[in-house]
């Protein structure tokens, strides 16, 4: 067995970790879980793929940067499509799930997520047809690194990204008021807003943290795989058990649970068949339910 | 005469949706039990059967060509079994995680359907299913007339038994801890295992379901199986009202006529090359229809009567609303 599956599931891995800090936000602030989060991510990328080609349209064909697959104008796109991915998650909670939040029952939230999901996925499928698409479809030349492990330029570039954006993410969380106070309605809603923490504020920044890296994760899939309008929701379930693995509410643990998710399916890829692979989050999500369903990070619910 | 051999064979499929939806009603109406992988269980149910009742074929697994009653039992045993398996590893655990691991059992089940060829006969599925009156087939009206009556039968008892059960001890039961848990354990009442049977039971009906359609049609394949469906039933059953089971039936037959009508309305109005693309702007409205009905008739057509809030701001507005009204 090669040691190539480390770097396979270490991608997967930033893929699914980037999706599931969304996941376990909405879920310890927000407390439901959402089903269109995948669908976010599809939304982010297909977002970024339109701003990629009106900026090939308005500049004419541009050099991609040296070693890398894509040149400025997908950086410049990014950052427009988590902007909009952002927004979108803003939107459909001011017109859906903040209605339904303040109707108190959290199960017909999860519901509406569902429907929402559905409908997002479809409109896609509606817009983009179902055929698959690329960010670019020029081939790159893996470089050995040792071990028998080859790594490709846009590889490590993505790995950087997923490490810096995983350590502000933290470092909000962690020094900021803003983050501490996301991390005090996680714990005790009520005792949060006595103390005058003003929630709105902190659902908002909790859908514009989640929509953003979900659209980065998107884009990952859709620079190393392809885009398709389900890419987000076959991610869903990885997403999920890595936010359970990790324990519900922490950063580092949906990170953590990711990497592991991927290096679990990476494995399994290699040893049983590309095929089996969605079964991994499945046993590894009923694993964990069964023998420590706080997680790993977890804390108990009070 | 075409006409009324299509209404049999609509109302036929709208009657095993409905069958669905009544087993759901149980798990989410009745218990407050969130099942979003319901396709999955519909799934178990329909290659079970399929696999006891058909005839033997050396590609797979089986076909071991018993009676079809026996492959609807069996369907419903295995079924329930799935859902009981599921309710214990979740139910004692905060409501979403059965949301979430409902969805998980429904991809992996595709998942198997899809690419265990040796049990399920892999994309391709399983075919020759065994048809109730399949003599009958040559006189296509006869036919679709006479399944319409067994699957009407098998539905107006699931119906009638889970009337009954509603009514039953049991049935106040799993009211009780859905409108309060915490009084309902203090009567005594073990949650966790009240909750597992029921989530048995229901998941036992969808089997049933899935077991019917496929001997309906006669041919299975992963396709069938796909989150669409689950979506599908949860809309018949929003917009039924959850907790009626007269509710899940007519909705069901409702949701089924817009869905087949909708269909129908797109392959009139959009050429063939479109008909895919208008296809999800199908699932698009109804999806969109879920979602303004739970914001503006979460009890949908025939709901339980809403539920009193006993304690906080809102039970305070609502005493306020009545004592003013009155």
């Amino acid at each position: 067995m090669s040691l190539q599956f480390v770097v396979d599931g270490l991608l997967t891995g930033s893929m699914i970790g980037l999706g599931a800090i969304g996941v376990t936000l909405t879920y310890s602030i927000l407390r439901f879980s959402n089903f269109a989060h995948g669908d976010f991510m599809a939304w982010g990328t297909y977002a970024t793929l339109a701003v990629v080609s009106a900026i090939g349209a308005t500049f004419g064909k541009v050099a991609p940067i040296a070693p890398l697959s894509f040149g400025w104008p997908l950086l410049v796109a990014l950052v427009v499509g988590m902007a909009f991915t952002a927004l979108l998650a803003l939107l459909l909670d001011r017109v859906l799930f903040a209605r339904l939040r303040s109707q108190g029952q959290a199960i017909i939230v999860v519901m509406a997520s569902f429907g929402a999901s559905m409908a997002l996925r479809s409109l896609l499928e509606f817009t983009f047809s179902s055929r698959p698409t690329y960010f670019s479809r020029a081939i790159q030349i893996a470089m050995p690194v040792g071990f028998g492990i080859r790594i490709t330029p846009d590889q490590i570039a993505l790995l950087l990204l997923t490490a810096v954006l995983v350590l502000g993410v933290h470092l909000l969380m962690t020094r900021t008021q803003t983050g501490r106070s996301m991390q005090a309605l996680s714990q005790n809603a009520a005792l949060a807003r006595i103390v005058g923490i003003d929630v709105a504020s902190v659902v908002r920044v909790t859908w514009i943290i989640g929509g953003a890296l979900a659209c980065v994760a998107g884009v990952m899939i859709g620079i190393l795989v392809q885009i398709r309008p389900f890419m987000g929701f076959d991610m869903l379930l990885p997403m999920f058990a890595a936010a359970i693995l990790g324990g519900i509410g922490s950063i580092p643990g949906a990170v953590l649970g990711g990497l592991i998710i991927g290096l679990a399916e990476a494995g399994a890829v290699q040893l049983i068949g590309a095929e089996w692979r969605a079964a991994v989050s499945f046993i590894i999500l009923m694993a964990v339910l069964f023998v420590r369903p706080i997680g790993l990070f977890g804390v108990r619910e009070r | 005469m075409d006409l009324l051999g299509y209404g049999a064979f609509f109302l036929t499929t709208a009657l095993i949706f409905s069958l669905v939806t009544l087993g759901l009603n149980l798990q989410w109406g009745l218990t407050g039990l969130f099942n979003v992988g319901l396709a999955g269980f519909v799934a178990i149910g329909a290659y079970t059967s399929a696999l006891l009742t058909t005839p033997d074929d050396a590609a797979r697994l089986g076909g071991f060509g018993l009676p079809i009653l026996v492959g609807w039992l069996g369907a419903m045993v295995v079924g329930g079994i799935a859902a009981a398996l599921t309710g214990m590893a979740t139910l004692r655990l905060r409501s979403d995680y059965l949301a979430i691991t409902t969805f998980s059992v429904a991809v992996v089940v595709q998942l198997v359907a899809l690419n265990a060829q040796k049990l399920t006969g892999g994309p391709f599925g399983i075919g020759f299913i065994p048809r109730p009156f399949g003599s009958l087939a040559e006189t296509p009206l006869l036919f679709n007339l006479s399944n319409l009556a067994v699957v009407c039968a098998v539905t107006l008892i699931a119906y009638l038994a889970l009337e009954h059960l509603s009514r039953s001890p049991w049935g106040r039961v799993l009211k009780a801890l859905r409108e309060d848990e915490r009084a309902a354990i203090s009567l005594g009442k073990s949650a966790r295992f009240y909750r597992v049977q029921a989530f048995a039971v229901g998941g036992a009906i969808m089997a049933l379901a899935g077991a019917l359609q496929a001997h309906f049609t006669g041919f299975i394949a992963p396709d069938n199986y796909l989150p669409i469906l689950t979506f599908q039933v949860w809309v018949m059953l929003i917009v039924g009202g959850s907790g009626s089971n007269l509710g899940a039936v007519i909705g069901s037959i409702l949701v089924w006529g817009i869905w087949a009508g909708s269909g129908t309305l797109t392959s009139v109005l959009f050429p063939p090359e479109q008909q895919a693309r208008a296809a999800s702007l199908q699932i698009v409205a109804i999806g969109v229809m879920l979602c303004v009905i739970l914001l503006i008739r979460p009890n949908g057509l025939f709901g339980d009567r809403p539920r009193r809030p006993r304690f906080g701001k809102r039970a305070r507005i609502a005493e306020a609303k009545s004592s003013s009204g009155s």
